[in-house]
């Protein structure tokens, strides 16, 4: 572990600026990604800038009916907050369903969006692996990938995002706030984060060194009834093997609006835009949700070891449609 | 001076009770000291540095970088190290050559003032390799594989009764099949750690292990010194489960380090290190061969276990040793083949040999029964045998079919629709199973001191060793009642190999072993004090007990506890989610001596056990040689929200037999028979056998 600064900072300004001093800075959240990785040499900063200390920790209403979510927020109190409970349920549930009690406790709304993949070749700095060491190559592919991905990824990389919080934002239209030097911008979740492609050392569309500032949610009644479903190997604190936050909005019998995300298959958080196309319009039925998944799913390149997330995927799609429009199966 | 005895008439024993840990509070406030907590003045910290090839040897070690960075003191190696001799124990022979023999295998420690900068130090140590091929996978069919000679701890690897072949041929139901369990870690919570210091050529260590006197003597050995030179102190220990039954690579690599520096040198593990460093179970091939009558009257019984060991050291595990005691047949057969790889050496975890093997052969039975469509409890009663089936020695005492009745009962199995697959709620399939547990209960020599002090107390000083098990307070239980005094007049003092050889915590033999000793010495001391009129003389009375000819006379039965587990389940086969939402078990082990640490000992081996059937798996990379998972997010034991309802109880069991405390061990019957009993119950919620472990989600998944 290599020796390095700690620097606090009271605003969104100076945690820039100080972070363009230093070749090799990143801003620290809860820490209980970044740490853990600089324990382990896969991180080696030489400084870190602690963004808990910005004022980024409220969750405030914003004029669309929307709301705004501050980086800092802990994992936690996002999850407690009355106002993402009622319209939100999928953001506190996604929250809940991942970590533990502890870890939320410190854990942050930027920091969990950039988690790093828990691939175990990309934690051990003995193997190579693409993503952490470009060129060195990808051994997960021939080797443990049970749970990594099955939807966009590349020869080079494999991986997938950790994040539950992450599945349940992009399917409620999200957006993330970013501060870029002496810029700022809104990026849509669904564009934040990249596919490895041959450059799977780079996982955001954004500047290296941005700040995430917040990440808004727009007014969206159809959120209200939205729920976030987890598939792990034990009962609590895992990660999920797969995982999808939805909402559906019906009318007479048909599906007239829908949102749709997977989490575990994809090294981002995975918005179903076709299966919501093929979804909208369709009959509440068991058929049209098992249509819409697998027209998905068709893009789906599983490897041996992780087959099973394409069935996975698909009955957990099923069921939490049926669920959530009380069609029966 | 004062009478110390209480009228015996007046007291009610302590054995039995569900006394609170007496050093709860020590242990919540963090008064109680672990090994890796103790301040020594001028102490080094020592940072391991492991091999990142499995196979090879060490090509050069450049020491120059790292000895010019901050706090910098040392680098240990095998050029510098002290030379070591065998202990019985190759593993322990660290940093006496260049050859590497498994990845992750020690081959130098940075040693610097701060462990900051020791691990710096050891992250930047220049060492090149040549690395040569490797060979890491257990197969049934590798040309290497041979027939060891014992199995742990010194059973005859094969055994054979009569004639299992024509048997099977002439039997009306025949089941054969192979199981398959992983690699599993142990993964204490208390990861290994040594604090090491040399006066002059006297050394002392506080180390995280299992049992003081083993290490003590593993470090005699080593370091060619008479056992007085070596103190090995162990007050506090937070867990094992096998990983610290003897001596492992932390305790050698302080003491070299302390030694070349003289000074005092700490070595503490990371969770990850322990994956290479200290133990963990070997995964095993099983093939169970079951021939019956229609009724379900077994006629053979044939397991054969493929395990693995490393190239340095055998280790045999035992697993097919639980089908020589637990049904009655006229034809048996085990045996047991062993493959050398390029890993590091397995080792006991709780319940080696009958956790894996037991997963095998509870669940023929339950295939048995399926297919002589007999109640899997009734099959089970029908083959209760009288005599030990392989030896022909008797019991020293035999309640199973106690507990599979009362366990029925307990669980209502009587209401039981034994077709598979007809349960739904909801999205869950439900099922229940059972199995069988069994442990040995075998006794160990062991040593202990009694002091009657003149203000009426007692001190009692014994090895045993505390990791977690209660055992400090069970045997304080113990004294007492021995000498007729309540709790308060007892100190118990254990984890100092200074008091005197004595078992391990391990086999589940800790604390049957250490009550006969603490016992013995207590009646002696008892004696002595009649003929002082029951007055201690000033400078206090002192016994001593041994029990080596005790145990040496003990009679030629065979001793084991057993148990009955019965669970439900419920499987999400669109998913692969398999949940246990109740869990009952029933064991008749003797006399139990408290009743509270009991029952954690024995829902903490079912809910080990419930891990072993759904979660632990330690998942090796054959090009790299190592195991990948190693970190608990990664390698995944039961969490509390894993375990629903669960239930323990015990039957009264006299046994004379064991010892004069009538004690069996309880450490580890708890694990025997869980994943059986939930495989057996997830091929009743789905109709599918799972006959590999875990029982994955890919695995259930339709
Ligand atoms: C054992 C364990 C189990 C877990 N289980 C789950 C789980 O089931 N589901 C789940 O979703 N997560 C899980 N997590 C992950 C946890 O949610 C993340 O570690 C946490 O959300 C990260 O937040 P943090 O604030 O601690 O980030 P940090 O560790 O502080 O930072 C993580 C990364 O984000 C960067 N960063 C932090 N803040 C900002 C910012 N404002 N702008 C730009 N970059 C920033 C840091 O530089 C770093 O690269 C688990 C973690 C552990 C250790
Ligand atoms: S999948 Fe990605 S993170 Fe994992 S080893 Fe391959 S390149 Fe590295």
């Amino acid at each position: 572990m290599r020796e390095f600064g700690y620097q606090q900072v009271s605003d969104v300004e100076t945690a820039v600026a100080t972070l363009a001093t230093s070749a090799d800075a990143r801003y620290l959240g809860g820490g209980t990604n970044l740490v853990d990785l600089m324990k382990l040499g896969v991180e080696t900063p030489e400084l870190l800038i602690d963004v808990t200390t910005l004022p980024l920790t409220d969750i405030s209403e914003t004029a669309d009916g929307g709301v705004l979510i501050g980086a800092a927020v802990r994992n936690s109190d996002l999850a407690a907050n009355p106002v993402i409970r009622q319209r939100y349920p999928a953001v506190a549930q996604a929250v809940l369903a991942g970590a533990s009690g502890q870890l939320r406790n410190l854990a942050t709304t930027g920091g969990n969006l950039m988690q790093r993949t828990r691939c175990s070749y990309f934690t051990d700095v003995t193997k190579p692996c693409n993503k952490r060491a470009p060129g060195s190559g990808c051994p997960a592919r021939d080797g443990e990938h049970h749970n990594l991905a099955i939807l966009g990824a590349s020869e080079h990389c494999i991986a997938t995002s950790p994040s539950d919080l992450a599945v349940a934002l992009v399917a409620l239209d999200a957006v993330v706030h970013v501060r870029e030097g002496d810029s700022a911008r809104a990026v849509p979740l669904t564009e934040f984060r990249r596919l490895p492609g041959d450059r799977p050392d780079l996982e955001t569309t954004v500047e290296p060194g941005a700040l995430i500032t917040g990440v808004s949610l727009p007014g969206l009644p159809i959120a209200a009834a939205s729920r976030y479903r987890k598939v792990r190997e034990r009962a609590s604190y895992a990660f999920a093997i797969g995982s999808i936050a939805a909402a559906v909005e019906v009318s007479g019998g048909l599906v007239t609006d829908c949102r749709i995300a997977w989490g575990a298959v994809a090294a981002v958080p995975w918005r179903a835009t076709r299966a919501e196309a093929m979804l909208r319009g369709k009959p509440v039925a068991i058929e049209s949700f098992a249509a819409a998944a697998d027209a998905e799913l068709t893009a789906a390149e599983p490897l041996e070891g992780n087959a099973y997330k394409v069935a996975l995927i698909r009955n957990v799609t099923v069921e939490l449609l049926a669920e959530l429009t009380g069609a029966s199966r | 001076m004062t009478s110390t005895l209480d009228p015996a008439t007046t007291r009610t024993p302590l054995m039995g009770q569900g006394i609170n840990r007496l050093d709860a509070i020590a242990k919540v406030t963090g008064e109680a000291r672990y090994s890796g907590e103790y301040p020594l003045d001028g102490m080094i910290y020592g940072w391991v540095v492991q091999a990142p090839i499995a196979k090879g040897r060490i090509r050069d070690i450049s020491p120059a970088s790292t000895l010019s960075m901050p706090g910098v003191l040392a680098v240990l190696d095998y050029r510098n190290a002290p030379r070591l001799s065998d202990a019985g124990d190759s593993e322990l022979l660290l940093l006496q050559g260049d050859r590497v023999y498994y990845r992750g295998e020690a081959v130098a420690v940075v040693l610097a003032q701060s462990l900051e900068q020791a691990r710096a130090g050891a992250d930047a140590l220049d060492v090149s390799y040549l690395a040569e091929s490797h060979d890491v996978l257990l197969r049934a069919d590798h040309p290497d594989m041979y027939t060891p000679e014992l199995v742990n701890p010194n059973f005859p690897s094969a055994s054979n009764v009569g004639d299992v072949d024509a048997a099977l041929a002439a039997a009306e139901v025949v089941i054969d099949r192979v199981y398959a369990t992983p690699a599993e870690h142990n993964n204490p919570m208390e990861p290994h750690a040594t604090t090491a210091h040399w006066n002059g050529d006297t050394l002392l260590v506080f180390d995280s292990n299992q049992g003081a006197s083993s290490v003590q003597m593993s470090l005699c050995r080593l370091f060619d010194l008479p056992r007085s030179a070596v103190q090995v102190k162990s007050e506090y220990v937070g867990g094992g489960f096998g990983a610290k039954g003897s001596a492992r690579p932390p305790v050698v690599l302080a003491s070299m380090a302390a030694r070349l520096l003289g000074r005092p040198v700490r070595v503490t593990l990371t969770r990850q290190q322990m994956f290479a460093m200290v133990g963990y179970r070997t995964p095993t091939i099983q093939q169970v061969r079951l021939g019956s009558d229609w009724s379900g009257r077994l006629q053979a019984l044939d397991h054969l276990a493929y395990s693995q060991t490393s190239k340095i050291l055998e280790f045999a595990e035992q697993t097919a040793v639980v089908s020589r005691m637990m049904y009655a047949t006229p034809n048996l057969r085990t045996a047991h083949r062993l493959l050398p790889l390029d890993v590091p050496t397995p080792r006991w975890m709780r319940a080696p040999g009958e956790a894996p093997g037991s997963f095998a052969l509870e669940s023929a039975m339950d295939e048995l029964a399926q297919a002589c469509n007999v109640d899997p409890i009734e099959l089970r009663i029908r083959n209760e045998p009288d005599l030990e089936p392989d030896s022909g020695r008797p019991f020293s005492s035999r309640n199973l079919v106690a507990c599979l009745r009362e366990g029925a009962r307990r669980f209502g199995w009587d209401d039981r629709d034994p077709r598979p697959a007809i349960r739904q709620d909801g999205r869950w399939r439900i099922g229940s199973g059972m199995a069988s547990s069994t442990y040995p209960a075998r006794n160990a020599p062991s040593t202990c001191q009694v002091q009657a002090r003149s203000d009426g107390t007692f001190e009692v000083r014994i090895t045993a060793s505390d990791i977690g098990t209660g055992a400090r307070t069970a045997l304080t239980q113990i004294a007492a009642d021995a000498l007729r005094v309540e709790l308060d007049r007892v100190e118990l003092r254990i984890g100092d190999s200074d008091f005197g050889p004595a078992m391990i915590a391990g086999g589940s033999m800790g604390t049957a072993s250490w009550s006969w000793a603490v016992v013995k010495a207590c009646r002696d001391l008892l004696g002595q004090l009649d003929m002082h009129s029951g007055a201690v003389p000033a400078g206090g009375l002192l016994a001593r007990a041994d029990t080596k000819d005790d145990v040496a006379a003990q009679a030629d039965v065979t001793r084991h506890a057993f148990g009955a587990q019965f669970l439900e389940v419920a499987v999400d086969i669109r998913t692969g989610e398999v949940r246990v939402p109740r869990m009952i078990g029933v064991f008749a082990a003797g006399h139990i001596v408290n009743a509270r640490t009991a029952r954690s000992q024995l829902i903490g081996g079912m809910i080990m056990g419930l891990g072993m059937a759904l979660l632990e798996e330690s998942l090796m990379d054959l090009r790299f040689g190592d195991y990948l998972n190693h970190d608990l997010a990664g390698y995944h034991v039961a969490s509390n929200a894993d375990v629903r309802s669960i239930e323990v109880s015990w039957i009264d069991e006299q046994d004379d037999q064991t010892n004069p405390s009538g004690i069996k061990g309880i450490g580890e019957i708890g694990i025997v028979g869980t994943a059986a009993a939930i495989a057996n119950a997830v091929w009743h919620a789905t109709g599918r056998r799972q006959r590999t472990l875990p029982i994955r989600p890919d695995r259930v998944i339709s």
